[in-house]
This record gives C-alpha cells, structure tokens and sequence, in this order.
C-alpha cells in the first residue's frame, strides 16, 4: 500500500508535482501514467525518500521511506536501470545490496534466478545490453522480497520479447498480492499491463480509475457521414438529439454506431456517400485528457510545414 | 546497530568487488617503499662521497615521506572516489535506498576507509623505515632509530593523519558530487594553496600556522618553517577539529540535498 497526500515538489520558482494524493492498492498492477516531464520519476523519487518533497507526504506501509527498518524488505525499487558500477559484476551488485539490508547471499543466486541471469552474473554490469540491465534492475528491486514494488518506465527502450516478459512478470508479482507501481508514458502499454490508473499531467491528478473505464470513457467513437442531402441529415441528427461537428463537408456524429445513422438516413431517404465509424486511438484519448498538460509542446506539424504536406 | 553493520559489510564489498582500490593501494605500498629505497641508497652514496657538504643523512619523517607526502593523496583519491564514482554512475540514489539514514552511511564509508588506509600507512610507513635504514647502511642510516618518541610519532601519527584525510576527502567528495573537481581540490590545497602563503609577506606568515596540512606536517615531525601557537599534538588537534567539521558539513548537506 502507497498512499501519497497533498505531495508537493517545487524547483525553484517550477511546480514538478502539484498537489497529488493517490493510493496505490496491493494484489493489482497500478500504472502510473503521465507524459514525458509529468512529474513521474519526482513523484517516485519522492516516494522512495530520495527527493525531499516541498510539502505533503508519501507513505509506505503507513511510515516515511526514510523512517523504514531494512527498506529494501518493504520496498523493491527499479528506477533505473544503468545505475550500477560499470566495472561490478552482476552478482558483486547485488551482494552490497543485499547485505546492506541483511539479506543471506543465497538470496542473491535466487533473484539472479528468477530474472535469468545466473549465467552472466560473473560479468561486468557495463557490458550489459538495455534488457540485460533491465533484469538486474528487476533482480535488485525483488531482493528483499517486497510488498510494494515501483518501476519507473520498465519497458522502455526494450524488445517486444523483453516487454512480454516484464509485463508477465509485474502481473505475477501483483498476483502474488503484492503493491505495483509502474510508470509510462504510454497508455497502449498500460491498458495491456495495468489494471488501475493515476494519469498525472503537469504534476497533476487527471485521472484515478480502472483502465476499462478510463479506455472507455476517453475513447469515445465517432461516426464519420458523408451527404449530398447535408441539411436533411442535421436537421434529423438534431431532432434525435445527437451532437456533431463539420469537418471538411462531412459530420462527424459523436457518441453514435453506424446502424444508428445509417437507419436514420434511410428512413428519412437521405443518400449517403460514406458511412464510417471511427475509434479515437488510446493515444488521441491520453492526448485529449493531457492536452494543456505537457510539459514540453513541439510545434504543431502544421505549422512548421506551412501547407507544404 | 545491526543497520551499521550492514552498512560496514555493504561498504566493504563495493571497495573489493572492483579494481580502483586495488590499484591504489598497490601505488601506495609502491611510492612508500619505492621512495624510501631510493632515498637509502642515495644516503649511503652520499657517506661515500668526499664532498662533505654532500652528505645526507636521513630522518625518520624523511624515509617515511613517501607515504606522508604522496601516499596519503593517493588514499585521498580513493576516499573521494568511493562517493563522488557513486554520484557518476547513479549508484549514490541506489545506496540511498537500501540506506536511507544518509549520515550513518557517510560515517560507516569514511570509518571502513580511514581504518583500512591507517592499517595500510602505518605498514607501509614502518617498512618504508626498514627499507631505508637497510639500504643506507649503519654509516647513513644513523638518524634512522626508533627511540624516542618524536620518531615513533612520524610512523603512527602517519596513520592518524592518513584517518582524518580519508575523512576529509569523503566530505569534500561528498559535497562537491563530481570527481575531477574533488581530486583537484584535494590535490592542490596541500601541494600548492597552502604554499602560495608564503609569499604573502607578513600577512602570510600570519595566516600560515591556521593552515590545516601545514599544521598536519607540524604533527609529522617535519621542521617547522612556520611559528606555531601549539606544539604537534595541538596541530593534529587542529587538523582533526578542520577535517571533521568539513565531513560534518557535508552530511548536513546530504541530508537536505535531493539525491
């Protein structure tokens, strides 16, 4: 259980993390999810006591990080993965850390194990690929043998094989009843590993609710129609009630099927030239919710174009 | 308790499981006993020698100036190493974690490092002794006896001296976060800073006694060039009061500071 309240975090005259209170629940992946410069790492740097928020609290187990006895048996952290000596071996790793929490060397060979690198744990961390890291970073994060784990954008930057693989292995470890935090800034990601969602933008609370309802209720359809008869059809869409807008001759028609306008047309004996349905992408919804959120616009294709495309 | 000793053994395998101190302690145990060789025989070329004027005899702060002069940087180096390659390669945020009571992990560093690089100077000190007095001959070497309690002061005050810098290198490492700038500021503050005062007249002079490695040296036996208001054991007083103040400092700091 990780339960964040009224957490604050200020550079200067910037606001990284604004005001957020969340609960992150135990036996269930919860993804944490925002756009790049979000405030993610902040909030989870903060979480583990490595930040010192400007206001607010994060709670673990119902202590301070700083305040936990042998963290590492609470708390399994993967924030990183290329912070390890270059010149250490995987096993060298984590034999400090495991004995910095009074953990037995034999569960070092255990979690090299369970990640799949007891082959090359006499090998120096620096000549790992990202996947390889990944896994030692997995491996230290499970030493202790946590309740409550955080990953901080896991799948970055990995192969498909790679991304099977960590996400399988989150939701076993949520399965196990354990709390599991993972960040990304990619919502096709957590719709696929996630059960729950907090969607911060800007340091801001957006959103705290299943993936179903969120996928649901951001990825409204539209249905695209095309006429000759254009007046007809807006004056019989606006008897049923429906809201649409115009765009370039057609009407998108929202939060309607395809049967529903099309019966319609063909009962009033309106001719159409198109009738298509239109699902708004995971990504189109995660923008439309964060819009004024990030935190670092590019310009608009458009307009860096001027008309060439 | 248990939490430092978890510390300590945790520290212990981050200085063996890589190469770096290794090599510095083999530079070390080489430029100690490599200097004091040299300085043996030249002595013992120099007895040989007509020209009075040439003839040398060294002292024991002399043969031991190997480790003293040159050692002790290096074991300064690996000291401000141990923080400030953490701060590089991100390891610090890791051993944060695993131990939060940021303070305690400071001390535990600098006490594990001060102790092995006191144990390794006071060796490397004594044998450097051995090796001179062997290679200057009893015609050299003359000057070369542990009687008194000045002589035996330069080999075990080497070793507390070398103490109080690994503590100070893990302050200065600690609150500079970045090796290049530490080791130059280690490196130059005995070696050059604390020189260039000479120069500055009477007000130089003035300044010099409050010099914390000129006060050091004072406790090492070298003759002082310098009026000191304390005698040796007032300079190590000195320097000790200056090296745990900066580590003091540089927890302070640590402990508010975001990792």
């Amino acid at each position: 259980m990780i339960e964040v309240t009224g957490l604050t975090k200020k550079f200067g005259s910037t606001t990284a993390v604004d005001d957020l209170t969340f609960t992150v629940r135990p036996g269930i992946v919860t993804g944490f999810l925002g756009p790049n410069g979000a405030g993610k790492s902040t909030t989870m740097r903060m979480i583990l006591g490595l930040d010192r928020p400007t206001s607010g609290t994060a709670l673990i187990e119902g202590k301070p990080y700083r305040e936990l006895q042998r963290p590492l048996q609470t708390v399994g952290a993967l924030l990183d993965a290329k912070w390890v000596h270059p010149n250490r071996s995987a096993r060298a790793h984590l034999r400090w850390l495991a004995a910095s929490n009074g953990l037995p060397d034999s569960r070092v060979d255990e979690v090299l194990r369970q990640v799949g690198l007891t082959e090359v744990a006499g090998k120096k961390a620096g000549g790992f690929s990202l996947g390889m890291s990944q896994r030692l970073g997995l491996a230290a994060a499970l030493l202790g043998n946590p309740r409550v784990l955080l990953f901080d954008e896991p799948v970055n930057g990995l192969d498909p094989e790679g991304i099977v693989w960590i996400r399988r292995f989150m939701q076993a470890l949520a399965a196990e009843g354990r709390t599991v935090l993972v960040s990304s800034h990619l919502l096709s990601e957590m719709a696929q590993t996630a059960e729950h969602l907090i969607v911060i933008g800007r340091g801001r609370l957006i959103a705290d609710t299943s993936v179903d309802e969120f996928v649901a209720r951001s990825s409204e359809s539209d249905v695209l129609v095309r006429s000759p008869q254009l007046d007809e059809l807006r004056a019989a869409l606006t008897e049923r009630g429906k809201t649409f807008r115009e765009e370039d001759g057609a009407l998108i028609v929202s939060g309607a099927g395809t049967p529903e306008i099309g019966e319609l047309a063909a009962a009033r004996s309106i001719v159409l030239h198109e009738l298509a349905g239109r699902n708004a992408s995971l990504e189109e919804a995660f923008m439309k919710l964060t819009g004024g959120e990030v935190q670092y616009h590019g310009s608009g294709v458009d307009d860096v174009m001027k008309g060439g495309l | 308790m248990s939490t430092a000793l978890d510390t300590l053994r945790a520290e212990r395998i981050k200085l063996t499981s890589v190469q770096s101190p290794l090599w510095c302690t083999v530079i070390i145990v080489a430029l100690g006993l490599g200097l004091a060789a040299i300085l043996g025989s030249v002595s013992r070329t120099s007895v040989g020698m007509d020209d009075e004027m040439g003839v040398f005899y060294p002292t024991v702060d002399t043969a031991i100036s190997g480790v003293t002069g040159f050692g002790v940087l290096v074991l300064m180096i690996l000291a401000a190493l141990s923080v400030t390659s953490e701060y590089r390669f991100g390891i610090i945020r890791t051993t944060f974690q695993a131990t939060p009571n940021r303070a305690l992990l400071l001390t535990m560093k600098a006490l594990l490092i001060g102790v092995f690089g006191a144990v390794l100077t006071f060796a490397v000190a004594l044998g450097a002794f051995f090796v001179a007095k062997a290679l200057a001959g009893p015609d050299a070497g003359r000057e070369l006896v542990l009687d008194g309690g000045d002589s035996w002061r330069a080999i075990y005050g080497t070793a507390i001296y070398a103490f109080l810098c690994v503590v100070l290198a893990v302050g200065v490492g600690t609150l500079l976060r970045q090796s290049a700038g530490t080791i130059a500021l280690l490196m130059l503050w005995p070696l050059l800073i604390e020189s260039l005062f000479a120069l500055f007249g009477s007000v130089g002079a003035k300044i010099q006694p409050f010099l914390p490695f000129a006060n050091a040296n004072h406790f090492l036996g070298q003759e002082p060039s310098v009026d000191f208001h304390w005698g040796p054991w007032g300079s190590l007083l000195y320097f000790a009061v200056f090296s745990v103040v900066v580590f003091a400092i540089s927890i302070v700091v640590v402990k508010e500071r975001d990792a």
